[in-house]
């Protein structure tokens, strides 16, 4: 693919790709069929680990740390399996990884990172980053994301991505010397450009839009989904004082006894069985986080469409008005309202020398005008276009993934149902032997 | 009293006698003349059956009418009187407003005059009866009634399901006592099912009823005081029991009761977020088919919910919160029963100490070791009695609850399982990869 073998690292704006390349990438973009990338080599995040040093400000801390391991493709199927190459990487250093990806291919739906700091919990989990389910389920995450992006048919023929999978020492300077930060769009002229856009394309408008609805459904759905955890872990652990008092009560009784006994024992099992049930739970609402993160990125996209066909509709505007200037300078005939006019009323009529100049001057000017339209039209275009092929194949992978999450709830619930029916047998059993 | 089975081992209602100074046992006399008019029509009662031995009222054969293997296996052939509360409605007059039940009766006794009786009876009505049962046999266990007042959750005494909760307690009381050898051959209980209002209301007047309880309570704070010095070992075992009951009770009732409320709170979560992906759905296009059909799988899943929690409320709630009245009852039977021991205690160290009127002392004490002695027997019968009761009561009321949760499970499962299915087939019609 764009991968030319080249020692180039700066990979900006690299659109290198042809539509009907694309197009065909379009039919591999699921995980399992996999990337040049993916075909060479494998990727996890195995371990994590905590660790102390000094920060930027020469203050102690302590943070995590994540050991990626890279493993080429064949010594595995060869069965020889040799260690891995690996290769720690802290979380701040994955976000400097992604935020480069966003800016270098501004048109990609660029998958996310699992979340900063543990948000819709439910009360057994803590907030705290330290925490090792938390640290657990971000290494996880951390793996997906990798994973994604290696799946991904532009993505992942990033060198920097490469480099940040296979070389652990100067990685950061490298990124750094892309100068991606500097060609960051700011967020003051992302925003004038989509209050002040005139003709957006009407896809990527719904698209954003929909991204805004995905973003408040998946919400409300996590924050209803940590209070009803909540509740069934409230409903399964008072159980476990049946448990208790079944036993108790079972030492002062005869006949009783042993019914009351055992069957206090598949209480407290009853009990137990919710923190595995919880803990696949967790799961499913990591997969609906994964989609919540990248409505955003759906509509980071679109927004990038506002701004390219925004700064397209201002240098369109600024060549009307300089070809209106030569048409007035030309005719001699004021159209419109102009300082220059003005002044030229008030101070005199420029002479024909001063008039030529300035024809000459806007001519020139008018010609890059032109030049600029036109660059940015096919800037535009191109954005459009590539923007909604990794689009569509956003939406493919979507309606993929969330239906199979939703697939996986299902069977997480059978499988719970199927627990409680027999616990329940088991202690119907034990009950009528009381 | 010329019933040729009474014989001298208990203070029967021969009127020359002197009349003890606690009442309970002027109460008993009272009862047993009426118990003996009713058998003495001449009856040929079933073999085994409960009726049978009761009026031979010597201890020995009183425990003997509680040996009931017979009866246990057959129970439901031989039972031959079918009680039911029912069909409750609030009466309004210029006085008050009250509910009355309706109380039906079917029997094949020869004591009762018909084979089927239809009465109306209000709480008050319940509570005379218990209390009756209670003076006239102060050492058998009476099942508890519902309470009159329900404190908790401010209920109306007029809403439905306050009255419904009652009605069915109602209805288990009877049935109760008309299982009870002693207690459904009682007058008292005959007259209750039987009898007009006006006719019961007059029976009512008879009889010691308010100010003789008074007078119990006072004797029972005095006896408290007084305290029993040889407890038999057993009833100490039982107080030991009954205390150690009513904690493991509570707790269940306590725990119960919160299981209901953490599942109505998760219930109220799970409500929330079936329409959540109904919303979601009308965003998607591929996606909606399935969104839509997980929210009606939530909404299953929240009618099972609802359906097991009423449940729990209407069947395993209530028999544990009689279960924890029980234990009052037990509690007040055991302290009569000491009660009786102390009077007779007292009266022994009395005669120890007078000079005078040692023979007529000694008879009346006599009489009270008898009564002593019955009484003791009628615990420790009626105690094995509604030990085997309490068993069965609970422990169906457990196994129905594990059935009723297994039920509860099975339909969710299925609700989960019919999902996957769709799911599959729909992935096979469609096939992944081209989008429609």
């Amino acid at each position: 693919m764009a991968d030319s073998g080249s020692e180039e690292i700066a990979v900006i704006g690299n659109t290198d790709l042809t539509p009907s390349e694309s197009e065909n990438n379009l039919k591999n973009t699921m995980v399992e069929k996999g990337t040049s990338l993916l075909k060479k080599m494998e990727i996890s995040v195995a371990e994590a680990e905590k660790r102390t040093g000094k920060n930027a400000v020469n203050m102690q801390e302590t943070y995590t740390v994540y050991l990626i391991e890279t493993r080429p493709v064949d010594a595995a199927s060869e069965g020889t399996n040799p260690v891995p190459d690996s290769l720690w990487r802290r979380y701040s250093e994955f976000e400097l990884l992604r935020n480069y990806l966003l800016v270098a291919y501004p048109f990609v739906v660029v998958p996310p990172l699992p979340e900063k700091r543990a948000e819709f919990v439910w009360h057994k989990l803590t907030a705290d980053n330290m925490d090792p389910d938390f640290v657990e389920r971000r290494r996880v995450g951390l793996e997906n994301f990798l994973l994604r992006v290696a799946s991904h048919p532009v993505l992942s023929t990033d060198k920097i991505f490469y480099s940040f999978l296979t070389e652990e020492n100067g990685w950061k300077e490298t990124v750094f010397e892309t100068g991606f930060q500097a060609k960051a769009d700011s967020r003051l002229k992302a925003l004038n450009a989509t209050f002040r856009v005139k003709n957006p394309d009407k896809r990527f408008a719904e698209m954003k839009h929909y991204g805004d609805e995905l973003q408040s459904v998946i919400s409300q759905l996590l924050r209803v989904r940590a209070r009803a955890a909540d509740r069934l872990y409230g409903v399964y652990k008072v159980h476990g004082n049946y448990g208790r008092v079944f036993s108790e009560w079972s030492a002062i009784e005869k006949e009783m006894g042993d019914g009351l006994q055992s069957a206090g024992h598949h209480m407290d099992a009853y009990a137990a069985s919710v923190d595995d049930i919880l803990e696949e739970e967790e799961h499913y609402a990591d997969q609906l986080k994964e989609y919540l993160f990248y409505a955003d990125a759906v509509r980071a996209v679109c927004r990038k469409h506002e701004l390219t066909q925004f700064e397209l509709e201002m240098a369109a505007q600024d060549l009307i008005s300089k070809k209106q200037q030569r048409e007035e300078l030309a005719t001699g005939t004021v159209r419109t309202f102009s300082l220059k006019g003005m002044t030229s009323k008030l101070f005199g009529q420029e002479t024909p020398e001063q008039r030529e100049a300035k024809l000459k001057m806007l001519e020139t000017q008018i010609e890059e005008g032109e030049e600029l339209v036109k660059e940015r039209k096919t800037e535009c275009d191109e954005y459009v276009k590539s923007a909604w092929v990794d689009i569509e194949r956003f939406k493919e992978q979507k309606d993929h993934d969330l239906r199979e999450a939703l697939i996986s709830y299902a069977i997480m619930q059978i499988s719970m149902c199927k627990k409680g029916i027999q616990v329940w047998n088991n202690a119907k059993e034990c009950f009528s032997k009381m | 009293m010329s019933d040729p089975v009474v014989d001298n081992a208990v203070p029967s209602g021969n009127s020359s006698v002197a009349i003890p100074t606690d009442i309970s046992g002027q109460i008993l006399d009272l009862d047993e003349d009426d118990d003996l008019e009713v058998f003495s029509k001449g009856t040929t009662l079933t073999e085994g059956s409960s009726f049978n031995a009761s009026m031979q009222t010597s201890p020995a054969s009183l425990i003997n009418q509680y040996k009931f293997e017979e009866e246990e296996e057959g129970d439901a052939d031989t039972k031959d009187i079918f009680v039911t509360v029912d069909n409750p409605e609030s009466i309004v007059t210029a006085i008050e407003t009250f509910v009355t039940y309706r109380v039906m009766t079917k029997t094949t006794r020869s004591e009762f005059d018909a084979s089927e009786f239809e009465v109306r009876r209000r709480y008050q009505d319940f509570l005379w009866l218990k209390g009756r049962l209670e003076e006239a046999h102060p050492t058998l266990i009476v099942h508890p009634l519902p309470e009159k007042f329900v404190m908790k959750g401010m209920v109306e005494r007029f809403n439905e399901d306050f009255i419904e909760t009652r009605r069915k307690a109602l209805h288990r009381f009877l049935n109760r006592i008309a299982e009870h050898p002693i207690f459904s051959s009682t007058d008292d209980f005959k007259i209750f099912l039987t009898a007009e209002s006006g006719e019961l209301t007059s029976h009512k007047k008879q009889g010691p009823g308010f100010l003789s309880r008074m007078g119990e309570t006072v004797k029972a704070v005095a006896a408290s005081v007084r305290g029993v010095r040889n407890r038999p070992e057993e009833f100490t075992d039982m107080q030991e029991y009954v205390e150690a009951f009513t904690q493991k009770i509570g707790s269940l009732d306590k725990v119960s009761q919160r299981i209901v409320r953490e599942k109505k709170e998760h219930l109220e979560e799970l409500k929330e977020s079936g329409p959540i992906y109904t919303l979601w759905s009308q965003s998607e296009e591929e996606l909606a088919e399935p969104l839509k059909r997980m929210a009606g799988c939530l909404d299953s899943c929240c009618k099972e919910t609802e359906e097991q929690v009423k449940e729990l409320n209407d069947h395993l709630i209530p028999v544990l919160h009689e279960y924890v009245l029980c234990t009052e009852t037990l509690k007040a039977v055991l302290r009569r029963r000491d009660n009786i021991q102390a009077d007779f205690e007292a009266k022994t160290e009395a005669l120890a100490m007078k000079k005078a009127d040692r023979d007529a002392m000694r008879v009346e004490l006599d009489k009270m070791e008898d009564r002593m002695e019955w009484a003791n027997n009628a615990l420790k019968s009626d105690w094995t009695r509604w030990q085997k009761v309490m068993r069965t009561d609970l422990r169906s009321a457990f196994v129905d609850t594990a059935e009723r949760n297994v039920n509860y499970y099975e339909k969710c499962l299925a609700v989960w399982e019919s999902f996957l299915h769709s799911q599959r087939t729909e992935a096979e019609g469609n096939g992944k990869v081209d989008s429609s």
